[in-house]
């Protein structure tokens, strides 16, 4: 009995401690619920958001790099399939193994092998290690033949820029490379691994345009990265295509033509619309070299060459003109109240003060007027000249033609070259205008400084009597013929503040200089009837010929070491009497201007006409402005 | 022989038919519910498939359910006689990992016995209260208040909870103190004795610091500020509670949670497997398993208020805390109001261990229904 109270007591000290026991836990667990609704209702949106960004992966796709065309749609740089070889390490397994049996099968550098493993043991075992790029169609077939044996490896397909005319066309073209740290402008687009921008020429200055706008995959992604499928697709728009004012089979034959000599460039305009339709510089690169990365020593090659491919030198080359520059100091002479009749008398030097300046004929040309000054050349006639008008004339009336400020062609890095006048010698050497610089500038050397496509502007310009520019692209591809595609509009060139009687004085020198035979050019003539040239020749020293030399005899230019030897330039425009086409050629220490660039300026014209592109139906374009790039 | 235990001649009142009449149902209908859950979420954490972790569940679901009919029907004051021994026969089970531990197979934590893998700590569990239940059983009141009747349960307690401790495992010690105060406090331990135990474990918090592992040191200050380190330890907290936030009301659909199915939840088929509910079935899933667990914890208070002996009482409200303690530290846990220490989520998650010590610990509970009405004397002698 005793125990049994007891046991009462027990009981109830149980059933009180058991009943608070119950009541605590029922009140933690009500508060678990009241943590499920805070996390499940109130913060649910944060959680929801937090979790799609977990899963959701945006990744972009890149757009086909829009293509350019020359004047009739032939492809000048496209896209090209490139098949790839990459390797998973997780499907591989052996990674050695499988890459010695890839060995088996194609070319495999030891470079590449060590660089795959290298990169396969630091990246996730499921992302995807490139083992070889720019395979041909034979080892794409050999590595899916033997599928089976190589677990882990796949071909992949992705674009490469092509450039078909290679070196041809590299210095309008300019190429594509990878992204640099200093080109990153925010656009995720470059960040893409891969991705290549255009680092020169058309390419850079019309990157954006042709670079298009970047498409983007949804995909789903697991905690490690992984790819499960993808949600959603949004295709980018592919880069523009653009067509350019270039004839590529005569971009072709002026870069073959050029490529006779050591150092030169050319142009060749259509005076009518400044349509550049050639434009070469050699030696030349090859830009498809830069797509897949040059090696260190193939960079070195190019930067430390003396002959400096990378540069183009139609547009960034400075020559002094020579006697290419005569026409517009006679047309400052005219401007000046100079009669054409005036006559000079050239002993073959002339002397001013206690300094003697020679003309270049030793002999002398006797009595010379305008017409046969420039037909010959004579260089004591423009001393004389000059000396009348004064140097500041001289250069209002280069400036009218194109010269001392750049041209403005859509490349990057045009050089302006300089046409001196008094203040500008103050200004830039701080010394007074001498004189005798007048003399020297009248036959295009001393300060004056030209570049190949200013002079073949200032051709175009004499040959027209309007200021004509130059242009390099035609706009971008319309799809069709159509109502929206057409003819970029013929430019309404101002005219020059210069009469045509004075224009056709030296149009009829410069006819002289070619057509007739005492011209300096004369060997260099085209004979089939209708497409005569007429030029002027140029001889630009790039020595002072020093009184020993003289003495010596030693004036000949083959006589002289390469990097010594005069500058040949030659400008000229066709037909004669009704000038379409214009050109205008450089060759670096080629010697005389009759003798080495008048017969390449021939030879382009000639190919010129009879291509006639002008005459041609061209690839229709959109009339769109397009955004430009400066670099 | 077996048969004598199911029909002890000194109740010939009670008959096996009789038993299986009084089987609590209920219950069992409730652990099977819970049980199904676990694994409709086993079968949706592998991307739908029974296997690894369904079917191999089930198959344990069944097993546990035949042991824990067997538990139920075996007459309570054999559990009461064979107490002691049970809890020394896991003791020495405990001592004997820890030994082989020593030996040089690293920290195990477990026996391997072919279809599961023993862990003597989880046994530790059912038969420390089993232990206490019985030691508590035999002191009246008065002698409850007397210190040195104190001492033997404490040291039943302590023995276990230091070597689990050593193994090194926090959880499983913590939830060994909390269950056995469970039973001390329904035993009428005075309640400044509690307080004096609760400020002197405080003053050891700092000392208790210096031992643990780091790996622990960093799963607290995780906890402590989960955000501090997103990418490395706080990673799979900060994920746990975006897959359970991101379920919302109504969830993401059976099969369709994106957290889980992504990996970025970790361990979503044991520890974090209410995760996995609750970011599937939002929070109709998680308030819904919440209930049953309650309705399961209401059925084990209920049995230990209507048992007429102090030892199924005591063991009753000690087993039935223990599935609480479970239950709410794994829940508190993957919500990220508790650090991660690693208890599994009973009948739901993936694990052979505690599936069956958990139907013990049940069908122990049930046999205290079922044998209500008998009386145990102090000294072990039955009364009717």
């Amino acid at each position: 009995m005793l125990q049994k109270n007891e046991d009462n007591e027990r009981h109830r000290a149980f059933s009180r401690r058991g009943l608070l026991l119950g009541g605590a836990q029922s009140l933690l667990l009500a508060g678990l619920a009241g943590r499920m609704y805070y996390l499940q209702v109130v913060e649910a949106d944060r959680y929801k958001t937090l979790a799609e960004d977990n899963r959701i992966n945006l990744r972009l796709l890149p757009p086909p790099r829009g293509r350019i065309l020359d004047r009739f749609g032939y492809p000048l740089a496209s896209n090209r399939q490139n098949f790839r070889v990459v390797l998973v390490r997780e499907q591989a397994g052996d990674v050695e193994r499988v890459l010695d049996a890839l060995s088996r099968l194609m070319v495999l550098g030891e470079h590449d092998y060590k660089r795959v493993l290298r990169e396969a043991s630091r990246k996730r075992g499921f992302v995807p290690v490139t083992v070889r790029e720019n395979l041909t169609w034979d080892e794409v077939s050999r590595v899916e033949v033997n599928g089976p044996d190589l677990p882990g490896v796949s071909i992949e397909m992705g674009q490469i820029r092509d450039y078909p005319y290679a070196a041809g066309m590299s210095h309008v073209l300019g190429y594509v490379a990878p992204v640099a740290e200093r080109d990153l402008t925010g656009d995720p687009l470059l960040e893409l691994p891969g991705f290549r921008i255009g680092k020169n020429g058309i390419e850079q200055k019309y990157d954006l345009p042709l670079r298009g706008a970047a498409g983007n995959s949804q995909i789903e992604v697991n905690a490690y990265g992984r790819v499960i499928r993808e949600l959603n697709r949004e295709e980018g728009k592919p880069g523009d295509e653009l067509v350019l004012t270039l004839d590529g089979g005569l971009q072709t034959f002026t870069h073959q033509r050029l490529l006779g000599e050591k150092s030169a460039s050319a142009v060749v305009m259509d005076i009518e619309n400044g349509d550049v339709l050639a434009l070469a510089s050699t030696p030349s690169y090859d830009p498809n070299a830069f797509n897949i990365g040059l090696t260190v020593k193939q960079w070195n090659n190019l930067i430390n060459d003396p002959l400096k491919p990378l540069n183009n030198k139609a547009t960034t080359g400075l020559y002094a003109p020579g006697s290419t520059f005569k026409m517009v100091v006679a047309l400052a002479a005219l401007k000046a109240g100079i009669s054409p009749d005036h006559r000079a008398f050239c002993p073959g030097h002339m002397t001013l003060g206690r300094a003697r300046f020679h003309c270049w004929k030793r002999p002398g040309h006797g009595w010379v007027d305008m017409i046969r000054g420039i037909q010959h050349s004579c260089d004591v006639f423009f001393y004389e000249i000059s000396r009348k008008v004064g140097i500041d004339n001289i250069a209002a009336m280069a400036r009218q033609f194109g010269l001392g400020e750049p041209v403005g062609i859509d490349l990057n890095g045009e050089k302006g070259g300089v046409i001196p006048t008094r203040d500008w010698k103050l200004a830039n050497i701080g010394e007074p205008w001498q004189g005798g610089e007048t003399l020297i500038a009248s036959i295009g050397q001393g300060f004056v400084l030209t570049t190949p496509l200013q002079l073949a502007v200032m051709t175009a310009r004499l040959a027209s009597g309007k200021a004509v520019t130059p242009r390099l692209t035609r706009g971008v591809r319309a799809e069709g013929e159509g109502p929206e595609g057409g003819e970029p509009p013929v430019p309404d060139f101002a005219t020059l503040d210069v009469p045509e009687a004075h224009l056709n004085i030296v149009r009829e020198a410069m006819d002289a200089v070619s057509n007739h035979p005492r011209g300096t050019a004369y060997r260099a003539r085209i004979q089939e009837e209708g497409w005569e040239l007429a030029g002027k020749t140029g001889t630009s020293q790039v020595r002072r010929i020093t009184m020993a030399e003289r003495a010596a005899g030693v004036t000949k230019n083959e006589h002289l070491p390469w990097r010594r030897r005069d500058h040949a330039l030659f400008v000229s425009f066709a037909p004669v009497h009704k000038p379409r086409y214009c050109c205008a050629v450089v060759v670096e220490h080629g010697g005389g201007g009759s003798k080495v660039a008048a017969p390449i300026a021939r030879d382009l014209l000639i190919e010129t006409q009879r291509r006639d592109p002008a005459g041609r139906p061209s690839m229709p374009i959109l009339a769109v402005g397009l955004p430009t790039q400066q670099g | 022989m077996p048969a004598d235990i199911f029909l002890s001649n000194r109740n010939p009142e009670i008959t096996l038919r009789q038993k299986i009449w009084q089987l609590n149902w209920g219950l069992v209908i409730l652990l099977c519910l819970i049980a199904g859950v676990g694994f409709a979420m086993l079968y949706s954490a592998a991307n739908g498939s029974m296997s690894p972790w369904a079917s191999r569940q089930l198959m344990r679901f069944g097993i546990g359910l035949f042991i824990m009919f067997v538990v139920a029907l075996i007459d309570v004051r054999f559990w009461f006689r064979h107490a002691y021994l049970i809890y020394l026969g896991s003791l020495a089970l405990l001592v004997a990992v820890e030994v082989m531990g020593t030996i040089g197979m690293g920290a195990q934590r477990w026996i391997d016995l072919g279809f599961i893998r023993l862990q003597p700590s989880e046994v530790m569990k059912v038969s420390l209260i089993l232990a206490l239940a019985r030691y508590f059983h035999g002191v009246s009141m008065e002698d409850i208040g007397r210190p040195t009747y104190l001492m033997l349960p404490l040291a039943l307690v302590m023995a276990p909870a230091a070597l689990v401790l050593k193994q090194p495992d926090l959880g499983t010690s913590g939830m060994l103190l909390l269950a056995a105060s469970a039973v001390f406090l329904c035993a009428g331990v005075r309640w400044w004795k509690f307080a004096l135990v609760f400020v002197a474990g405080l003053a050891a918090v700092p000392i208790g610091w210096q031992f643990l592992h780091d790996y622990q040191k960093a799963r607290v200050m995780t906890f402590l500020n989960p955000e501090n380190d997103p990418l490395g330890a706080g990673y799979h907290a900060m994920q746990a509670m975006i897959a359970f936030g991101s379920g919302g009301v109504t969830g993401k659909g059976f099969m369709q949670g994106t957290q889980s199915h992504l990996n970025f939840l970790p361990e979503k088929q044991t520890d974090f497997i209410f995760t996995m509910l609750a970011e599937e079935f939002g929070l109709m899933g998680s308030l819904g398993l919440l209930a049953l667990y309650f309705l399961l914890l209401v059925y084990g208070f209920a049995i230990a208020f209507r048992a007429r002996n102090q030892f199924a009482r005591l063991l009753a409200i000690g087993l039935t805390t223990n599935l609480f303690l479970y239950v709410f530290i794994n829940m508190a846990m993957v919500m990220g109001v508790f650090p991660v220490v690693g208890v599994p989520l009973p009948l739901v998650s993936y694990g052979g261990t505690a599936l069956l010590t958990l139907m013990t610990a049940m069908g122990l509970v049930i046999s205290c229904y079922i044998h209500r009405d008998i009386r145990i004397s102090r000294r072990g002698t039955a009364e009717v």
